[in-house]
């Protein structure tokens, strides 16, 4: 066997701590733009807020709703769309740009829930597609209805109006 | 033979008389494309779920080695795998499609070399003649298992690492044409810390830089003795950070050329794979496909590849567990060079 040899325990162990290494890592880790992603979540979740808002004048002016009612039907094609771009394998990679300006607005739930349903369409109706579809957006109900709770109990207390 | 305190010494020399390697289509994208025996152009690759589609690239890539090794499915005496999935389910798919005795082994990402090294223990001790060592890692199974479903919109930091669509097989044998493992150092867990499984890179370079270490002392080699030495999958954050551990712990990996198989495979300024390639398959195709195919051209004399894994499980992480990390090495000699 070949060697330049250097001899046995030439190299010294890792000395460092994990502090020290997580400091090290750190200081070489790209850095994730807050500024950059804030104007882009700005631009991408406008810009899905302005087309749900020309849906919303369309059934407006076509089918003379109020705005009140406009918006159930405004919501259920927004909700289309995102899963039509979802199943073409396209919601991601906006998301990827976009950031949280998809994540937030309702195309983003309908996302969550849709693609949670087709990768688990594998595992059957029941225990692949029933059972999976509110792993991600499960969360955002039970803490929406906790803190719609609280909201409500709130509302209670201090009195201010309740019930129209 | 045992070497210093973590090394096997193959005394006997070991062989591998046949490689495959198949990958999915954004590895077919990269610059090594032409280094692989065959690229799918779809990632479901005409299967039912991902998980079918992961397992028919072992077996595709299994059967591909024996032929290319020149010897029948029934001259093939054992299989040593693992992958990602869990409970190693693709593997023992494969093997069961193979019908060989089988060795699953987990060590994630460092399966590759993890599975060769003990394949070359069991030839050079003659306990086999004809053992395959493979793997296998599908983007899709390991999104699903670790990360998200595949279609959801979640935003990847620069740290994220994208895991390759492919499988590598080899076949090592007492004798014949072909590479020589020359002996392989068996890592230890090395866990720093780092929780974020987005940033796999930083959690694995030390594991890796000890392994490397480890290596260097129970072998009195130095960088210097290596053609080229690449790492499994630490891709941009994770060699950078290597590199510069190194350099502190005083390696002179100058004398040599140090790459990372994930910074291989894709071309990361055109492909949108954030920091690089990760996966079992990462270091089995490039090494399997590319290095060694380099290595009996001529160009190199010696390498050594150390195939980083992250040992996390998406349990583990959820509840806020540190990343535990391992790297095994293993040197290969073209087949002229004797010691």
């Amino acid at each position: 066997m070949s060697s330049t040899s250097k001899g046995n325990g030439e190299y010294k162990k890792m000395v460092m701590s994990a502090k020290e290494y997580q400091a090290f890592a750190k200081n070489r880790e790209p850095a994730r733009s807050v500024v950059k992603n804030c104007i882009r979540a700005f631009l991408s979740g406008g810009l899905i807020c302005l087309i749900g808002q020309g849906v919303q004048e369309f059934f407006m002016y076509t089918f003379h709703m109020d705005a009140l009612k406009a918006g159930n039907p405004t919501v259920a094609v927004m909700i289309l769309i995102s899963v039509i771009l979802t199943c073409l394998g396209v919601y991601d990679k906006i998301a990827q740009w976009a950031g949280a300006g998809s994540a937030v607005p309702v195309t983003g739930f309908a996302n969550s829930m849709c693609s949670a349903a087709l990768e688990h369409r594998s595992e059957g109706l029941v225990l692949g597609v029933g059972a999976n579809m509110f792993k991600m957006a499960g969360s955002v109900i039970v803490f929406g209805v906790v803190a719609a709770f609280f909201v409500g109990i709130a509302h209670l207390i201090f009195g201010t109006g309740g019930m129209h | 033979m045992q070497k210093g305190k973590q090394t096997w010494w193959f005394e006997n020399r070991p062989v591998i008389i046949g490689t495959a390697t198949v990958v999915g289509p954004d590895e077919g994208d990269g610059p090594l494309a032409a280094d692989f025996d065959f690229v799918h152009p779809e990632l479901d690759m005409g299967q039912k779920s991902w998980e079918k589609a992961e397992r028919l690239l072992l077996e595709q890539a299994s059967d591909l080695a024996i032929k290319n090794a020149g010897i029948t499915n029934e001259e093939l005496e054992f299989f040593v795998g693992g992958d990602l999935m869990n409970q190693i389910i693709s593997n023992t798919f494969a093997a069961r499609s193979l019908g060989v005795p089988y060795i699953g082994v987990f060590g994630a990402c460092s399966t590759s070399m993890e599975s060769l090294a003990i394949a070359s223990m069991i030839v050079n001790s003659g306990n086999g003649k004809h053992v395959l060592a493979g793997t296998c890692s599908h983007n899709c199974t390991a999104e699903k298992q670790f990360r998200y479903p595949t279609e959801y919109g979640s935003q990847k930091p620069p740290t994220a690492q994208y895991t390759i669509t492919g499988a590598g097989a080899a076949i090592v044998a007492p004798s014949g044409s072909g590479p020589v493992v020359e002996c392989a150092t068996i890592g230890r867990i090395v866990d720093l810390g780092i929780k974020d499984p987005f940033n796999m890179g930083a959690a694995m370079a030390p594991a890796a830089v000890d392994t490397i270490q480890a290596h260097f002392n129970d072998t009195g080699r130095s960088p210097g003795d290596y053609d080229m030495i690449v790492t499994g999958d630490l891709a941009s954050v994770g060699h950078r950070i290597a590199t510069d551990l190194l350099k502190h712990n005083g390696v002179p990996m100058e004398q040599t050329v140090f790459n990372d198989c994930g910074l291989m495979i894709y071309d990361i300024a055109r492909q949108k794979v954030q920091a690089g390639g990760s996966g079992c398959a990462c270091s089995a195709v490039v090494t399997y496909g590319h290095l060694l195919k380099r290595l009996q051209k001529g160009e190199f004399k010696r390498i050594l590849i150390v195939a980083t894994g992250a040992l996390l499980s998406p349990l583990s992480f959820q509840q806020g567990e540190s990343i535990p990390c391992v790297a095994h090495a293993v040197s290969i000699e073209r087949s002229e060079v004797q010691g």
